[in-house]
């Protein structure tokens, strides 16, 4: 199981800024190892964000996105107290989500 | 009774065959857009996107540092004020596949995305929105990357 994300959301004017940053070695598939052999590609390929189970936001990343990928968007009527949840799948089958409140 | 290593791993693989067949396996999950993932440059990302063919808007906004001191992180935002932004796209042209990320807008968010993406080297970057009209918009700018010692 992957490290958790850290997000923060934060209510103002009537919308939650929402800021996460997720644990991920984002590997191209460019690199080699020491001994010269391809380093495979890993990397979060879905990314999904609920406001009150709802969802709000997908995504979809390539393996160009940044090691330990952050994320910055912005719900509109979100208030203290809502609940964000933000899930990812990479292309290995692995998965998260960790859930954040509104403050 | 320890079960034997055969019967262990002849289990190992009635099991496995068992998972590939439950499309549980995100590779093959959107292998719709696997090839607009390796597409090479903005025209044939949305090719493979079957979207229309891009003009440059003002109403379309990149934002990202003139010069990225550090190729690995380099911070970009993609953002419209205009109503009915169904995608946000984020490329970067000269990088071995154009496409960074893909993000479908809903009504419930802002059209304003920051990421942070790897660059290669110094390349236009282009923020485009696919609207739900179909018109395909997009702004893009210049960043530079200084892999190693003194910026400028």
């Amino acid at each position: 199981m992957a490290d958790p994300m850290r997000i923060r959301a934060q209510a103002a004017g009537g919308n939650a800024t929402v800021r996460v940053l997720m644990a991920h070695e984002m590997e191209t598939g460019q690199r080699k190892d020491a001994a010269g052999k391809v380093i495979p590609a890993w990397h979060i390929s879905d990314v999904t964000a609920t406001h009150n189970g709802k969802t709000v936001l997908t995504a979809e990343w390539g393996p160009a996105v940044a090691k330990n990928p952050f994320l910055q968007f912005t719900v509109k009527g979100a208030k203290a107290g809502d609940k964000i949840a933000v899930s990812w799948k990479d292309n290995k089958g692995d998965s998260r989500t960790d859930e954040a409140t509104v403050s | 009774m320890m079960p034997t290593r055969r019967k262990t791993l002849q289990h190992g693989a009635i099991v496995a065959g068992l998972l590939a067949t439950t499309g549980l396996f995100p590779q093959f999950a959107h292998a719709f857009n696997a090839k607009a993932f390796e597409a090479k440059n903005l025209a044939d990302v949305l090719k493979a996107l079957g979207a229309g063919a891009p003009v440059e808007s003002k109403d379309v906004v990149i934002t990202g540092p003139d010069i990225a001191e550090n190729g690995a992180v380099v911070p970009l935002g993609a953002s419209s004020t205009l109503p009915g932004v169904k995608q946000l796209l984020v490329l970067v042209e000269k990088n071995p596949s154009a496409l960074i990320a893909m993000f479908n807008i809903t009504d419930s968010i802002d059209s304003n995305i920051l990421t942070r993406a790897k660059m290669g080297q110094s390349s236009d970057v282009y923020a485009v929105a696919v609207m739900n009209d179909g018109k395909v918009l997009f702004a893009k700018k210049e960043v530079k990357v200084t892999l190693g010692g003194c910026g400028g």
